[in-house]
Protein backbone atom coordinates (compact mmCIF):
# COMPACT_ATOMS: atom_id res chain seq x y z
CA UNK A 1 0.00 0.00 0.00
CA UNK A 2 2.69 2.50 1.05
CA UNK A 3 4.87 1.16 -1.71
CA UNK A 4 2.14 1.85 -4.27
CA UNK A 5 1.74 5.33 -2.88
CA UNK A 6 5.46 6.00 -3.21
CA UNK A 7 5.50 4.62 -6.73
CA UNK A 8 2.48 6.76 -7.55
CA UNK A 9 4.19 9.91 -6.31
CA UNK A 10 7.33 9.07 -8.31
CA UNK A 11 5.16 8.48 -11.35
CA UNK A 12 3.53 11.87 -10.92
CA UNK A 13 6.91 13.54 -10.75
CA UNK A 14 8.01 11.93 -14.04
CA UNK A 15 5.10 13.66 -15.74
CA UNK A 16 6.74 16.99 -15.28
CA UNK A 17 10.34 16.24 -16.16
CA UNK A 18 11.52 16.21 -19.79
CA UNK A 19 8.17 17.29 -21.17
CA UNK A 20 7.40 17.39 -24.85
CA UNK A 21 6.95 20.68 -26.63
CA UNK A 22 4.02 22.79 -25.50
CA UNK A 23 2.31 22.70 -28.86
CA UNK A 24 2.25 18.91 -28.98
CA UNK A 25 0.99 18.63 -25.41
CA UNK A 26 -1.62 21.29 -26.09
CA UNK A 27 -2.97 19.41 -29.10
CA UNK A 28 -2.98 16.14 -27.19
CA UNK A 29 -4.83 17.82 -24.32
CA UNK A 30 -7.53 19.15 -26.61
CA UNK A 31 -7.97 15.69 -28.13
CA UNK A 32 -8.23 14.07 -24.73
CA UNK A 33 -10.62 16.74 -23.46
CA UNK A 34 -12.94 16.19 -26.39
CA UNK A 35 -12.77 12.46 -25.83
CA UNK A 36 -13.52 12.68 -22.11
CA UNK A 37 -16.27 15.27 -22.61
CA UNK A 38 -18.09 13.57 -25.43
CA UNK A 39 -17.85 10.12 -23.93
CA UNK A 40 -19.16 11.22 -20.56
CA UNK A 41 -21.77 13.85 -21.27
CA UNK A 42 -24.72 11.53 -21.77
CA UNK A 43 -24.12 9.38 -18.73
CA UNK A 44 -23.56 12.47 -16.58
CA UNK A 45 -26.77 14.01 -17.89
CA UNK A 46 -28.84 10.93 -17.18
CA UNK A 47 -27.39 10.33 -13.73
CA UNK A 48 -27.67 13.93 -12.55
CA UNK A 49 -31.21 14.42 -13.82
CA UNK A 50 -32.41 11.38 -11.95
CA UNK A 51 -30.47 12.26 -8.82
CA UNK A 52 -32.19 15.65 -8.78
CA UNK A 53 -35.56 14.03 -9.32
CA UNK A 54 -35.07 11.43 -6.62
CA UNK A 55 -33.75 14.00 -4.15
CA UNK A 56 -36.77 16.19 -4.73
CA UNK A 57 -39.25 13.38 -4.23
CA UNK A 58 -37.52 12.12 -1.10
CA UNK A 59 -37.20 15.55 0.45
CA UNK A 60 -40.85 16.18 -0.24
CA UNK A 61 -41.74 12.88 1.41
CA UNK A 62 -39.73 13.82 4.52
CA UNK A 63 -41.10 17.36 4.73
CA UNK A 64 -44.62 16.36 5.44
CA UNK A 65 -45.12 19.20 7.89
CA UNK A 66 -47.54 22.07 7.42
CA UNK A 67 -45.27 24.50 9.25
CA UNK A 68 -42.43 24.12 6.78
CA UNK A 69 -42.96 26.01 3.54
CA UNK A 70 -42.97 23.85 0.39
CA UNK A 71 -40.29 26.06 -1.10
CA UNK A 72 -37.89 24.36 1.29
CA UNK A 73 -37.98 21.42 -1.12
CA UNK A 74 -36.33 23.50 -3.83
CA UNK A 75 -33.89 24.90 -1.32
CA UNK A 76 -32.83 21.48 -0.13
CA UNK A 77 -32.52 20.02 -3.59
CA UNK A 78 -30.23 22.89 -4.50
CA UNK A 79 -28.10 22.54 -1.38
CA UNK A 80 -27.71 18.80 -1.63
CA UNK A 81 -27.00 18.61 -5.31
CA UNK A 82 -24.64 21.55 -5.55
CA UNK A 83 -22.63 20.73 -2.46
CA UNK A 84 -22.44 17.00 -2.63
CA UNK A 85 -24.39 15.06 -5.17
CA UNK A 86 -23.41 16.80 -8.39
CA UNK A 87 -19.64 16.87 -7.83
CA UNK A 88 -19.25 13.62 -5.92
CA UNK A 89 -21.71 11.33 -7.67
CA UNK A 90 -20.67 12.70 -11.05
CA UNK A 91 -17.06 12.02 -10.18
CA UNK A 92 -17.82 8.50 -9.07
CA UNK A 93 -19.65 7.88 -12.31
CA UNK A 94 -16.72 9.38 -14.19
CA UNK A 95 -14.30 7.19 -12.24
CA UNK A 96 -16.10 4.24 -13.79
CA UNK A 97 -16.34 5.74 -17.23
CA UNK A 98 -13.14 7.74 -17.67
CA UNK A 99 -10.96 5.90 -15.16
CA UNK A 100 -11.48 2.49 -16.68
CA UNK A 101 -11.00 3.77 -20.19
CA UNK A 102 -7.74 5.54 -19.26
CA UNK A 103 -6.37 2.48 -17.48
CA UNK A 104 -7.52 0.10 -20.21
CA UNK A 105 -6.07 2.26 -22.95
CA UNK A 106 -2.71 2.77 -21.29
CA UNK A 107 -2.55 -0.85 -20.18
CA UNK A 108 -3.11 -2.04 -23.73
CA UNK A 109 -0.48 0.35 -25.04
CA UNK A 110 1.93 -0.96 -22.44
CA UNK A 111 1.47 -4.66 -23.14
CA UNK A 112 1.54 -4.20 -26.91
CA UNK A 113 4.86 -2.32 -26.66
CA UNK A 114 3.36 0.93 -27.92
CA UNK A 115 4.73 2.65 -24.85
CA UNK A 116 8.16 1.19 -25.61
CA UNK A 117 7.85 2.46 -29.15
CA UNK A 118 7.35 5.97 -27.80
CA UNK A 119 10.25 5.62 -25.40
CA UNK A 120 12.58 4.44 -28.13
CA UNK A 121 11.82 7.58 -30.11
CA UNK A 122 13.14 9.54 -27.14
CA UNK A 123 9.68 10.63 -26.06
CA UNK A 124 8.81 10.68 -22.37
CA UNK A 125 5.86 8.35 -22.70
CA UNK A 126 4.50 9.17 -19.25
CA UNK A 127 4.35 12.86 -19.90
CA UNK A 128 3.25 12.47 -23.51
CA UNK A 129 0.42 10.07 -22.70
CA UNK A 130 -0.60 10.94 -19.17
CA UNK A 131 -0.11 14.67 -18.68
CA UNK A 132 -2.66 15.60 -21.38
CA UNK A 133 -5.18 13.22 -19.82
CA UNK A 134 -4.76 14.77 -16.38
CA UNK A 135 -4.97 18.32 -17.68
CA UNK A 136 -7.94 17.46 -19.89
CA UNK A 137 -9.78 15.89 -16.97
CA UNK A 138 -9.11 18.96 -14.82
CA UNK A 139 -10.55 21.14 -17.58
CA UNK A 140 -13.55 19.02 -18.44
CA UNK A 141 -14.73 17.73 -15.06
CA UNK A 142 -15.81 21.14 -13.72
CA UNK A 143 -17.84 21.70 -16.89
CA UNK A 144 -19.50 18.34 -16.45
CA UNK A 145 -20.18 19.12 -12.81
CA UNK A 146 -21.77 22.45 -13.71
CA UNK A 147 -23.92 20.61 -16.20
CA UNK A 148 -24.77 18.06 -13.53
CA UNK A 149 -25.79 20.80 -11.06
CA UNK A 150 -28.02 22.41 -13.59
CA UNK A 151 -29.62 19.16 -14.69
CA UNK A 152 -30.19 17.84 -11.19
CA UNK A 153 -31.97 21.03 -10.16
CA UNK A 154 -33.97 20.76 -13.36
CA UNK A 155 -34.65 17.10 -12.64
CA UNK A 156 -35.94 18.08 -9.22
CA UNK A 157 -38.15 20.70 -10.74
CA UNK A 158 -39.67 18.30 -13.24
CA UNK A 159 -40.19 15.55 -10.67
CA UNK A 160 -41.56 17.95 -8.07
CA UNK A 161 -44.02 19.71 -10.32
CA UNK A 162 -45.14 16.59 -12.19
CA UNK A 163 -45.78 14.72 -8.97
CA UNK A 164 -47.59 17.79 -7.57
CA UNK A 165 -45.44 17.90 -4.44
CA UNK A 166 -44.42 21.44 -5.12
CA UNK A 167 -45.55 24.17 -7.50
CA UNK A 168 -43.18 25.71 -9.98
CA UNK A 169 -43.38 29.00 -8.13
CA UNK A 170 -42.48 27.43 -4.78
CA UNK A 171 -39.60 25.43 -6.22
CA UNK A 172 -38.09 28.45 -7.88
CA UNK A 173 -38.45 30.52 -4.73
CA UNK A 174 -36.75 27.67 -2.90
CA UNK A 175 -33.76 27.39 -5.16
CA UNK A 176 -33.21 31.16 -5.00
CA UNK A 177 -33.42 31.25 -1.22
CA UNK A 178 -30.25 32.13 0.74
CA UNK A 179 -27.99 31.30 -2.13
CA UNK A 180 -24.31 31.07 -1.15
CA UNK A 181 -22.08 31.47 -4.21
CA UNK A 182 -19.15 29.94 -2.33
CA UNK A 183 -20.91 26.58 -2.48
CA UNK A 184 -20.47 26.55 -6.22
CA UNK A 185 -16.81 27.44 -5.84
CA UNK A 186 -16.44 24.65 -3.33
CA UNK A 187 -18.10 22.16 -5.69
CA UNK A 188 -15.82 23.22 -8.51
CA UNK A 189 -12.75 22.86 -6.30
CA UNK A 190 -13.96 19.37 -5.47
CA UNK A 191 -14.42 18.52 -9.11
CA UNK A 192 -10.90 19.66 -9.94
CA UNK A 193 -9.43 17.60 -7.13
CA UNK A 194 -11.46 14.55 -8.12
CA UNK A 195 -10.48 15.01 -11.75
CA UNK A 196 -6.84 14.96 -10.77
CA UNK A 197 -7.29 11.91 -8.53
CA UNK A 198 -9.23 9.87 -11.07
CA UNK A 199 -7.05 10.64 -14.07
CA UNK A 200 -3.75 10.25 -12.27
CA UNK A 201 -4.64 7.10 -10.35
CA UNK A 202 -6.11 5.46 -13.43
CA UNK A 203 -3.11 6.46 -15.53
CA UNK A 204 -0.81 5.08 -12.88
CA UNK A 205 -2.67 1.77 -12.81
CA UNK A 206 -2.75 1.52 -16.59
CA UNK A 207 0.80 2.65 -17.17
CA UNK A 208 2.30 0.01 -14.91
CA UNK A 209 0.40 -2.90 -16.41
CA UNK A 210 2.58 -5.89 -17.19
CA UNK A 211 1.51 -9.17 -18.70
CA UNK A 212 -1.47 -9.66 -20.97
CA UNK A 213 -5.11 -8.90 -21.60
CA UNK A 214 -6.08 -10.31 -18.21
CA UNK A 215 -3.84 -7.82 -16.44
CA UNK A 216 -5.31 -4.98 -18.49
CA UNK A 217 -8.74 -5.92 -17.16
CA UNK A 218 -7.38 -6.09 -13.63
CA UNK A 219 -5.73 -2.69 -14.06
CA UNK A 220 -9.06 -1.18 -15.16
CA UNK A 221 -10.83 -2.61 -12.15
CA UNK A 222 -8.11 -1.43 -9.80
CA UNK A 223 -8.24 2.01 -11.40
CA UNK A 224 -11.95 2.34 -10.72
CA UNK A 225 -11.93 1.01 -7.15
CA UNK A 226 -8.87 3.02 -6.16
CA UNK A 227 -10.30 6.16 -7.71
CA UNK A 228 -13.62 5.78 -5.92
CA UNK A 229 -11.92 5.32 -2.56
CA UNK A 230 -9.70 8.32 -3.25
CA UNK A 231 -12.76 10.40 -4.17
CA UNK A 232 -14.54 9.55 -0.94
CA UNK A 233 -11.50 10.27 1.20
CA UNK A 234 -10.88 13.47 -0.74
CA UNK A 235 -14.51 14.47 -0.30
CA UNK A 236 -14.26 14.14 3.43
CA UNK A 237 -10.94 15.96 3.66
CA UNK A 238 -12.17 18.84 1.52
CA UNK A 239 -15.42 19.21 3.44
CA UNK A 240 -13.43 19.26 6.65
CA UNK A 241 -10.92 21.82 5.40
CA UNK A 242 -13.05 24.11 3.30
CA UNK A 243 -16.45 24.27 4.93
CA UNK B 1 29.23 1.95 -34.27
CA UNK B 2 27.55 0.39 -31.27
CA UNK B 3 29.61 -1.42 -28.68
CA UNK B 4 28.12 -3.63 -26.05
CA UNK B 5 30.16 -4.99 -23.23
CA UNK B 6 29.39 -7.87 -20.92
CA UNK B 7 25.61 -7.51 -20.85
CA UNK B 8 23.90 -9.55 -18.16
CA UNK B 9 20.17 -9.78 -17.61
CA UNK B 10 18.10 -12.10 -15.49
CA UNK B 11 14.37 -12.09 -14.85
CA UNK B 12 13.99 -13.33 -11.28
CA UNK B 13 16.30 -16.31 -11.17
CA UNK B 14 15.97 -16.97 -14.89
CA UNK B 15 19.20 -15.93 -16.53
CA UNK B 16 18.47 -14.63 -20.03
CA UNK B 17 21.66 -12.82 -21.04
CA UNK B 18 24.93 -14.06 -19.67
CA UNK B 19 27.74 -11.70 -20.53
CA UNK B 20 27.21 -10.72 -24.17
CA UNK B 21 29.79 -8.43 -25.78
CA UNK B 22 30.25 -7.27 -29.33
CA UNK B 23 30.81 -4.45 -31.76
CA UNK B 24 28.19 -3.54 -34.33
CA UNK B 25 29.79 -1.63 -37.15
CA UNK B 26 28.43 1.35 -39.03
CA UNK B 27 27.23 0.84 -42.58
CA UNK B 28 26.85 -2.87 -42.05
CA UNK B 29 23.83 -5.03 -41.42
CA UNK B 30 24.58 -6.80 -38.17
CA UNK B 31 22.50 -9.88 -37.53
CA UNK B 32 21.60 -11.37 -34.19
CA UNK B 33 20.94 -14.98 -34.91
CA UNK B 34 19.61 -17.55 -32.53
CA UNK B 35 16.85 -19.95 -31.68
CA UNK B 36 13.55 -18.85 -30.19
CA UNK B 37 13.82 -17.83 -26.55
CA UNK B 38 17.58 -17.31 -26.45
CA UNK B 39 17.26 -13.65 -25.52
CA UNK B 40 17.61 -11.86 -28.85
CA UNK B 41 14.72 -9.49 -28.25
CA UNK B 42 15.85 -8.93 -24.69
CA UNK B 43 19.36 -8.06 -25.91
CA UNK B 44 17.95 -5.61 -28.42
CA UNK B 45 15.87 -3.97 -25.72
CA UNK B 46 18.89 -3.81 -23.44
CA UNK B 47 20.81 -2.02 -26.17
CA UNK B 48 18.16 0.65 -26.66
CA UNK B 49 17.59 0.86 -22.91
CA UNK B 50 14.01 -0.39 -22.76
CA UNK B 51 15.24 -3.09 -20.42
CA UNK B 52 17.91 -2.13 -17.94
CA UNK B 53 20.72 -4.68 -18.00
CA UNK B 54 21.79 -6.00 -14.60
CA UNK B 55 25.38 -5.52 -15.62
CA UNK B 56 27.26 -4.28 -18.65
CA UNK B 57 27.39 -1.21 -20.82
CA UNK B 58 26.35 0.03 -24.22
CA UNK B 59 28.03 2.84 -26.14
CA UNK B 60 26.71 4.53 -29.26
CA UNK B 61 29.54 5.99 -31.37
CA UNK B 62 31.64 6.42 -28.29
CA UNK B 63 28.90 7.95 -26.14
CA UNK B 64 28.17 5.93 -23.06
CA UNK B 65 24.47 5.11 -23.01
CA UNK B 66 23.46 2.75 -20.21
CA UNK B 67 23.01 4.64 -16.92
CA UNK B 68 23.98 7.93 -18.52
CA UNK B 69 22.06 11.13 -17.88
CA UNK B 70 18.51 11.20 -19.11
CA UNK B 71 18.94 13.93 -21.69
CA UNK B 72 21.99 12.24 -23.19
CA UNK B 73 20.11 8.99 -23.48
CA UNK B 74 17.16 10.81 -24.95
CA UNK B 75 19.42 12.56 -27.44
CA UNK B 76 20.71 9.19 -28.63
CA UNK B 77 17.26 7.69 -28.71
CA UNK B 78 16.04 10.36 -31.06
CA UNK B 79 18.46 8.90 -33.59
CA UNK B 80 17.09 5.39 -33.20
CA UNK B 81 14.58 3.75 -35.47
CA UNK B 82 13.15 0.52 -34.15
CA UNK B 83 10.87 -2.18 -35.40
CA UNK B 84 9.37 -4.27 -32.63
CA UNK B 85 8.73 -7.97 -32.91
CA UNK B 86 5.04 -7.27 -32.31
CA UNK B 87 5.15 -4.24 -34.66
CA UNK B 88 3.83 -2.05 -31.80
CA UNK B 89 1.83 0.21 -34.10
CA UNK B 90 -0.19 2.92 -32.38
CA UNK B 91 -3.59 1.35 -32.73
CA UNK B 92 -5.53 4.57 -32.36
CA UNK B 93 -3.86 6.02 -35.45
CA UNK B 94 -4.11 5.24 -39.14
CA UNK B 95 -1.18 3.73 -41.01
CA UNK B 96 -0.31 7.14 -42.37
CA UNK B 97 -0.40 8.77 -38.92
CA UNK B 98 1.74 5.99 -37.52
CA UNK B 99 4.47 6.60 -40.05
CA UNK B 100 4.10 10.35 -39.75
CA UNK B 101 4.32 10.24 -35.97
CA UNK B 102 8.12 10.17 -35.55
CA UNK B 103 8.45 12.84 -38.22
CA UNK B 104 6.07 15.05 -36.31
CA UNK B 105 7.78 14.46 -33.01
CA UNK B 106 11.41 14.41 -34.05
CA UNK B 107 11.81 16.61 -37.11
CA UNK B 108 10.73 20.08 -38.08
CA UNK B 109 9.33 19.06 -41.43
CA UNK B 110 6.12 20.77 -42.46
CA UNK B 111 2.97 18.84 -43.22
CA UNK B 112 3.70 18.60 -46.93
CA UNK B 113 7.23 17.30 -46.48
CA UNK B 114 6.01 14.83 -43.90
CA UNK B 115 3.33 13.41 -46.16
CA UNK B 116 5.79 13.12 -48.99
CA UNK B 117 8.14 11.16 -46.76
CA UNK B 118 5.29 9.00 -45.43
CA UNK B 119 4.18 8.08 -48.92
CA UNK B 120 7.74 7.40 -49.96
CA UNK B 121 8.33 5.07 -47.00
CA UNK B 122 5.02 3.27 -47.47
CA UNK B 123 5.90 2.76 -51.10
CA UNK B 124 9.26 1.31 -50.15
CA UNK B 125 7.57 -1.36 -48.06
CA UNK B 126 4.94 -2.00 -50.72
CA UNK B 127 2.01 -0.47 -48.89
CA UNK B 128 1.04 2.44 -51.09
CA UNK B 129 -2.70 2.96 -50.89
CA UNK B 130 -3.07 1.68 -47.33
CA UNK B 131 -2.64 5.15 -45.84
CA UNK B 132 -6.05 5.42 -44.26
CA UNK B 133 -6.30 1.90 -42.84
CA UNK B 134 -6.24 1.33 -39.10
CA UNK B 135 -3.72 -1.17 -37.70
CA UNK B 136 -6.55 -3.52 -36.72
CA UNK B 137 -7.44 -3.81 -40.41
CA UNK B 138 -3.99 -5.02 -41.41
CA UNK B 139 -2.54 -8.50 -41.65
CA UNK B 140 0.42 -9.42 -39.46
CA UNK B 141 2.88 -9.01 -42.31
CA UNK B 142 1.39 -5.66 -43.29
CA UNK B 143 1.76 -4.45 -39.71
CA UNK B 144 5.41 -5.49 -39.80
CA UNK B 145 5.89 -3.46 -42.95
CA UNK B 146 4.18 -0.40 -41.50
CA UNK B 147 6.47 -0.84 -38.49
CA UNK B 148 9.48 -0.80 -40.79
CA UNK B 149 8.17 2.27 -42.60
CA UNK B 150 7.75 4.00 -39.25
CA UNK B 151 11.26 3.00 -38.16
CA UNK B 152 12.95 4.30 -41.30
CA UNK B 153 10.81 7.40 -41.80
CA UNK B 154 12.97 9.85 -39.81
CA UNK B 155 16.46 9.33 -41.18
CA UNK B 156 17.84 7.44 -38.23
CA UNK B 157 21.46 6.79 -37.35
CA UNK B 158 20.76 3.47 -35.70
CA UNK B 159 18.23 1.00 -36.98
CA UNK B 160 17.00 -1.94 -34.94
CA UNK B 161 14.69 -4.52 -36.42
CA UNK B 162 13.29 -7.39 -34.41
CA UNK B 163 12.45 -10.06 -36.96
CA UNK B 164 11.61 -7.76 -39.86
CA UNK B 165 10.58 -10.56 -42.15
CA UNK B 166 8.92 -13.10 -39.92
CA UNK B 167 5.40 -13.69 -41.11
CA UNK B 168 6.16 -12.48 -44.61
CA UNK B 169 6.13 -14.53 -47.77
CA UNK B 170 9.62 -15.28 -49.15
CA UNK B 171 9.31 -12.68 -51.89
CA UNK B 172 8.28 -9.84 -49.59
CA UNK B 173 10.78 -10.99 -46.99
CA UNK B 174 13.54 -10.69 -49.55
CA UNK B 175 12.34 -7.24 -50.55
CA UNK B 176 12.36 -6.08 -46.93
CA UNK B 177 15.83 -7.53 -46.37
CA UNK B 178 17.12 -5.73 -49.41
CA UNK B 179 15.44 -2.51 -48.33
CA UNK B 180 17.12 -2.63 -44.94
CA UNK B 181 20.50 -3.37 -46.47
CA UNK B 182 20.08 -0.61 -49.01
CA UNK B 183 19.18 1.97 -46.37
CA UNK B 184 22.03 0.85 -44.18
CA UNK B 185 24.57 1.33 -46.93
CA UNK B 186 23.05 4.41 -48.49
CA UNK B 187 22.85 6.42 -45.26
CA UNK B 188 25.76 4.68 -43.55
CA UNK B 189 23.77 3.75 -40.48
CA UNK B 190 24.33 1.07 -37.89
CA UNK B 191 21.79 -1.65 -38.27
CA UNK B 192 21.06 -4.54 -35.98
CA UNK B 193 18.59 -7.13 -37.13
CA UNK B 194 17.24 -9.96 -35.04
CA UNK B 195 16.41 -12.96 -37.11
CA UNK B 196 16.27 -16.70 -37.26
CA UNK B 197 15.90 -16.78 -40.99
CA UNK B 198 18.86 -18.37 -42.75
CA UNK B 199 17.83 -16.72 -46.01
CA UNK B 200 18.40 -13.31 -44.44
CA UNK B 201 21.77 -14.47 -43.23
CA UNK B 202 22.83 -15.45 -46.70
CA UNK B 203 21.30 -12.36 -48.31
CA UNK B 204 22.31 -9.53 -46.04
CA UNK B 205 24.42 -10.78 -43.13
CA UNK B 206 27.51 -8.56 -43.18
CA UNK B 207 28.24 -9.52 -39.64
CA UNK B 208 26.49 -12.27 -37.75
CA UNK B 209 26.33 -12.81 -34.02
CA UNK B 210 25.07 -16.17 -32.93
CA UNK B 211 23.37 -16.25 -29.54
CA UNK B 212 22.70 -19.43 -27.68
CA UNK B 213 21.20 -19.59 -24.20
CA UNK B 214 22.16 -16.02 -23.40
CA UNK B 215 25.72 -16.28 -24.63
CA UNK B 216 27.36 -15.16 -27.83
CA UNK B 217 28.83 -18.36 -29.19
CA UNK B 218 30.08 -17.15 -32.52
CA UNK B 219 30.53 -14.07 -34.66
CA UNK B 220 31.66 -13.70 -38.23
CA UNK B 221 30.58 -12.98 -41.78
CA UNK B 222 28.11 -14.87 -43.89
CA UNK B 223 31.02 -16.40 -45.82
CA UNK B 224 32.49 -17.82 -42.67
CA UNK B 225 29.28 -19.10 -41.18
CA UNK B 226 29.13 -22.32 -43.16
CA UNK B 227 32.61 -23.30 -42.03
CA UNK B 228 32.18 -22.65 -38.33
CA UNK B 229 32.86 -25.56 -36.08
CA UNK B 230 30.47 -24.54 -33.30
CA UNK B 231 28.13 -27.45 -32.76
CA UNK B 232 25.11 -25.34 -31.75
CA UNK B 233 25.53 -23.01 -34.72
CA UNK B 234 25.82 -25.88 -37.13
CA UNK B 235 22.75 -27.48 -35.68
CA UNK B 236 20.95 -24.19 -36.14
CA UNK B 237 22.13 -23.63 -39.70
CA UNK B 238 21.56 -27.12 -40.92
CA UNK B 239 18.28 -27.64 -39.15
CA UNK B 240 16.56 -27.47 -42.50
CA UNK B 241 19.10 -29.56 -44.28
CA UNK B 242 19.02 -32.07 -41.47
CA UNK B 243 15.35 -32.46 -42.07
CA UNK B 244 16.02 -33.00 -45.72
CA UNK B 245 18.72 -35.49 -44.81
CA UNK B 246 16.42 -37.17 -42.37
CA UNK B 247 13.97 -37.61 -45.21
CA UNK B 248 16.70 -39.06 -47.35
CA UNK B 249 17.71 -41.47 -44.60
CA UNK B 250 14.09 -42.49 -44.26
CA UNK B 251 13.86 -43.28 -47.93
CA UNK B 252 17.07 -45.25 -47.78
CA UNK B 253 15.81 -47.20 -44.83
CA UNK B 254 12.67 -48.06 -46.73
CA UNK B 255 14.74 -49.25 -49.63
CA UNK B 256 16.86 -51.28 -47.27
CA UNK B 257 13.75 -52.73 -45.70
CA UNK B 258 12.59 -53.86 -49.11
CA UNK B 259 16.00 -55.24 -49.84
CA UNK B 260 16.00 -57.06 -46.52
CA UNK B 261 12.62 -58.62 -47.23
CA UNK B 262 13.90 -59.62 -50.60
CA UNK B 263 16.99 -61.16 -48.99
CA UNK B 264 14.81 -62.81 -46.37
CA UNK B 265 12.89 -64.61 -49.09
CA UNK B 266 16.17 -65.65 -50.52
CA UNK B 267 17.51 -66.87 -47.17
CA UNK B 268 14.35 -68.97 -46.66
CA UNK B 269 15.44 -71.03 -49.61
CA UNK B 270 19.02 -70.62 -48.53
CA UNK B 271 19.77 -74.27 -47.52
CA UNK B 272 20.04 -75.44 -51.08
CA UNK B 273 21.38 -72.20 -52.48
CA UNK B 274 24.49 -70.08 -52.01
CA UNK B 275 25.73 -68.52 -48.76
CA UNK B 276 26.37 -64.82 -49.64
CA UNK B 277 22.78 -63.79 -48.99
CA UNK B 278 23.10 -65.05 -45.40
CA UNK B 279 26.18 -62.90 -44.84
CA UNK B 280 24.36 -59.93 -46.27
CA UNK B 281 21.56 -60.39 -43.79
CA UNK B 282 24.03 -60.57 -40.93
CA UNK B 283 25.81 -57.42 -41.96
CA UNK B 284 22.51 -55.62 -42.28
CA UNK B 285 21.95 -56.16 -38.59
CA UNK B 286 25.13 -54.34 -37.69
CA UNK B 287 24.75 -50.70 -36.59
CA UNK B 288 24.92 -48.48 -39.60
CA UNK B 289 26.75 -45.21 -40.02
CA UNK B 290 24.61 -42.16 -40.79
CA UNK B 291 26.16 -41.25 -44.13
CA UNK B 292 24.20 -42.08 -47.24
CA UNK B 293 26.90 -44.33 -48.63
CA UNK B 294 26.70 -46.35 -45.41
CA UNK B 295 24.61 -49.38 -46.34
CA UNK B 296 26.40 -50.03 -49.60
CA UNK B 297 29.77 -49.75 -47.89
CA UNK B 298 28.79 -52.13 -45.10
CA UNK B 299 27.50 -54.67 -47.52
CA UNK B 300 30.72 -54.35 -49.34
CA UNK B 301 32.80 -55.02 -46.22
CA UNK B 302 30.45 -57.81 -45.31
CA UNK B 303 31.21 -59.47 -48.55
CA UNK B 304 34.88 -58.80 -48.04
CA UNK B 305 34.75 -60.71 -44.75
CA UNK B 306 33.78 -63.84 -46.56
N1 LIG C 1 9.69 -9.23 -19.32
C1 LIG C 1 10.11 -10.47 -19.12
N2 LIG C 1 9.94 -11.07 -17.93
C2 LIG C 1 10.36 -12.32 -17.71
N3 LIG C 1 10.96 -13.09 -18.62
C3 LIG C 1 11.17 -12.56 -19.83
C4 LIG C 1 10.74 -11.23 -20.15
N4 LIG C 1 11.08 -10.97 -21.43
C5 LIG C 1 11.67 -12.08 -21.88
N5 LIG C 1 11.73 -13.04 -20.94
C6 LIG C 1 12.34 -14.37 -21.08
O1 LIG C 1 13.58 -14.19 -21.71
C7 LIG C 1 13.83 -15.23 -22.62
C8 LIG C 1 14.27 -14.64 -23.93
O2 LIG C 1 13.21 -13.93 -24.52
P1 LIG C 1 13.36 -13.19 -25.89
O3 LIG C 1 12.07 -12.51 -26.15
O4 LIG C 1 14.57 -12.36 -25.88
O5 LIG C 1 13.55 -14.38 -26.89
P2 LIG C 1 13.92 -14.29 -28.43
O6 LIG C 1 15.32 -14.77 -28.57
O7 LIG C 1 13.63 -12.94 -28.94
O8 LIG C 1 12.96 -15.37 -29.04
P3 LIG C 1 12.03 -15.29 -30.34
O9 LIG C 1 12.89 -15.61 -31.48
O10 LIG C 1 11.01 -16.32 -30.10
O11 LIG C 1 11.48 -13.90 -30.40
C9 LIG C 1 12.56 -16.05 -22.72
O12 LIG C 1 12.78 -17.26 -22.06
C10 LIG C 1 11.53 -15.24 -21.99
O13 LIG C 1 10.72 -16.10 -21.25
MG1 LIG D 1 12.17 -12.09 -30.03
Amino acid sequence: MLQSLGKYLLFMSTLFIRKESGRILFNRTIDEAILIGINSIIIVAIVSTFIGAVTCVQVAYNLDNAFIPRSTIGFMVREMTILELAPTITSIVLAGKVGSSIAGGLGTMQITEQVDALEVMGINSASYLVLPKVVAAILVFPMLVILAMFLSILGGYVAGTLSGEVTAQEYITGIRDQFIPYNITFALIKSVVFAFLISSISSFRGYYTTGGALEVGAASTAAVTNSVIAILIGDFVLAYLLL
Amino acid sequence: MIEIHNIHKAFGDKKVLDGVSGVFETGKTNLLLGASGTGKSVLLKCIVGLIKPDLGSVTFDGTYFTNNKLDIRQEIRRKIGMLFQSSALFDSMTVEKNVEFPLKMLTDMNKEERMERVNFCLKRVGLEGSNKKMPAELSGGMKKRVGIARAIAPHCTYLFCDEPNSGLDPQTALKIDELIKEITEEYNITTIIVTHDMNSVIEIGDKIFFLHEGKKLWEGTRDEIMDSNIKELNEFIFANRLMRDAKKVEEEEREEEEERQHNGQLSASQGKEKAPSEETVETQDEPQPENPEGPAATTQTGKDKV
